[in-house]
């Protein structure tokens, strides 16, 4: 039953990448092709992020913690997608020009930041092994909190890329900020507890 | 040298108008509608006897997509090959209906573009409301197949169908004192989506000096392959100025106002630091977030590099002259 739901979440997951792949095949791509191949893998990598730094907000509102154990295919995902998004900017709208990315990572704000989310995520799918975690015990945790700083990264450059900064953007980064405000309030609160226990110990 | 003909227009074609003109005035009165010459542009066309030129009454303009005849083919054209119709119409800019690109073809049926009239004022000595066939119909239609050049670094090969600005200008006779062109287009937020929210201040406003107004590759384009315009393109008449970029070729144009001193444009009171007035496509002046240097030209397929953009959008050895002088970095 649970590796059920697990391989239906996982076929969610991969959906979105087939259905893009069956578009390029058919030739049914926009009329800016390469924009459309980046935008659709852009977004769903976004999605995911989004949806992997929910759970544990999730977790703790509804107290349903076998929710965790999708996290880490939402995380590899986001990072499947952010991979694919990757590869076609420097493969089909750069046509591997390495001079020209190099500088443009270097003097675009937007693809920076683009380039920073991208960079940060690496180190974490390679730790998301259970050997890995065992390995790096607490450093794990907090070597994972680059997610944070990724997101962040990840929501400017999207803003920083539409020509009006209203809308999709928008929302996306207002999202990731109520999930990262969230984590801020929940230490916030728990330190509060931790001390009035003291107090009244 | 991308363009094959030059488009200065010969002194020639100049008097044929005038006789085109004059032709215009006679059918009138031979129609026994003397009234029609006296009363203002707007009331001409309906007066004018049915059958005298089926143009007058139900044209190409009362119905988008409606075909153009009579136009000069390839005034001014260009080596390169065209964008198909499906492109030109299927990815646009008109946040009037949408932010997205396919979002003007989806959502711009519902608007109305026939009766359409457009207000000529400001500082000139005959300003009118004119029928958008009277203003147009007295001019020759030209073919203009010009390179369209996004701001956002895409770019494409558009045959539009049109009259020049300056002709337009010249029988508003404007004063001494007229040194810009202000346009508006069209507020009508129960039909342009776009305006019921803030994406930009409606309604959208665009601008030219003078002189770039009155330059001979500016255009009012009202048809593209052949056609009149779509509304997804600006229906049913829009500016070309085709070596600036895109958003200053206004869309859907309901006034040209004379004015005296360089008007507010739309995206500059978006975002000021990121758009100017002048907005020529400018390889060595990137904007803020992106590089200006390279273009990708649309229809290309999926291995289309992207090519090097032109100064002044290839157009330099026509327009360069007007901005002599000038710093286009400061005046970008």
């Amino acid at each position: 039953m649970q590796k059920a739901a697990k391989v239906l979440v996982f076929l969610a997951c991969l959906a979105p990448f087939v259905w893009l792949a069956i578009r390029t095949l058919t030739g049914r791509l926009g009329i800016n092709p390469i924009e459309d191949l980046e935008l659709t893998t852009g977004i769903w990598a976004l999605r995911l992020l989004v949806i992997t730094l929910a759970v544990t907000p999730f977790r703790r509102l509804t107290g349903w913690n076998r929710v965790i154990q999708y996290r880490r295919m939402f995380g590899l995902f986001t990072f499947f997608y952010a991979c694919v998004h990757f590869a076609i900017y420097i493969g089909l709208d750069q046509s591997l020009a390495f001079g020209l990315i190099l500088k443009d990572v270097a003097k675009r704000p937007f693809i920076t930041m683009g380039f920073t989310a991208f960079v940060l995520m690496i180190p974490l799918a390679l730790t998301s092994t259970k050997g890995s975690i065992r390995r790096l015990g607490r450093r794990w945790q907090v070597l994972h909190r680059l997610i944070y700083v990724s997101a962040v990264c990840a929501a400017v450059h999207y803003l920083w890329k539409v020509k009006v900064m209203i809308g999709s953007p928008v929302y996306y980064a207002i999202v990731i900020a109520l999930l990262l405000g969230f984590r801020v309030l929940w230490q916030l609160r728990s330190a509060k507890l931790m001390k009035t226990q003291r107090v009244t110990a | 040298m991308l363009l094959k003909r030059s488009p200065d227009i010969p002194a020639s074609e100049i008097t044929d108008e005038r006789l085109y003109l004059r032709r215009r005035e006679f059918m009138r009165i031979a129609g026994g509608t003397a009234m029609a010459v006296a009363a203002a542009p707007l009331l001409a066309c309906a007066a004018e006897p049915a059958g005298a030129d089926p143009a007058a009454n139900g044209g190409p303009f009362d119905a988008p997509g409606s075909p153009l005849t009579g136009y000069k083919e390839k005034a001014v054209t260009t080596d390169e090959k065209l964008n198909t119709f499906e492109e030109i119409t299927g990815y646009n800019n008109f946040y009037e209906f949408g932010t997205n690109k396919g979002d003007p073809k989806a959502y711009s049926g519902s608007l109305k573009t026939s009766p359409w009239t457009v207000k000529v004022d400001g500082l000139c000595s005959k300003p009118a409301d004119y029928h958008l066939e009277d203003l147009i119909k007295p001019i020759q239609l030209e073919e203009r197949i010009y390179r369209l050049r996004c701001v956002e670094a895409w770019s494409m090969v558009i045959p539009w169908i049109g009259v020049p600005l300056s002709k337009v200008i010249e029988r508003a006779e404007p004063t001494a004192k007229a040194t810009f062109i202000q346009f508006t287009t069209l507020l009508r937020p129960s039909q342009m989506p776009g305006q019921t929210t803030s994406v930009l201040e409606w309604p959208y406003v665009e601008g030219l000096r003078m002189d770039e107004a009155k330059h001979p590759l500016t255009i009012l384009a009202v048809g593209m392959y052949g056609k009149s315009l779509i509304n997804q393109n600006g229906a049913p008449i829009r500016l070309v100025v085709p070596w600036k970029y895109g958003f200053k070729s206004i869309k859907s144009i309901v006034r040209i106002r004379f004015v005296d001193k360089q008007p507010e444009t739309s995206w500059n009171i978006s975002n000021s630091q990121e758009y100017g007035f002048y907005s020529n496509v400018n390889p060595q002046v990137d904007h803020p977030r992106w590089s200006q240097a390279s273009e990708r030209r649309l229809g290309g397929g999926l291995f289309n590099s992207k090519i090097p953009t032109k100064m002044f959008n290839g157009y330099g050895d026509q327009v360069a002259s007007l901005y002599t002088g000038m710093d286009l970095r400061r005046n970008y």
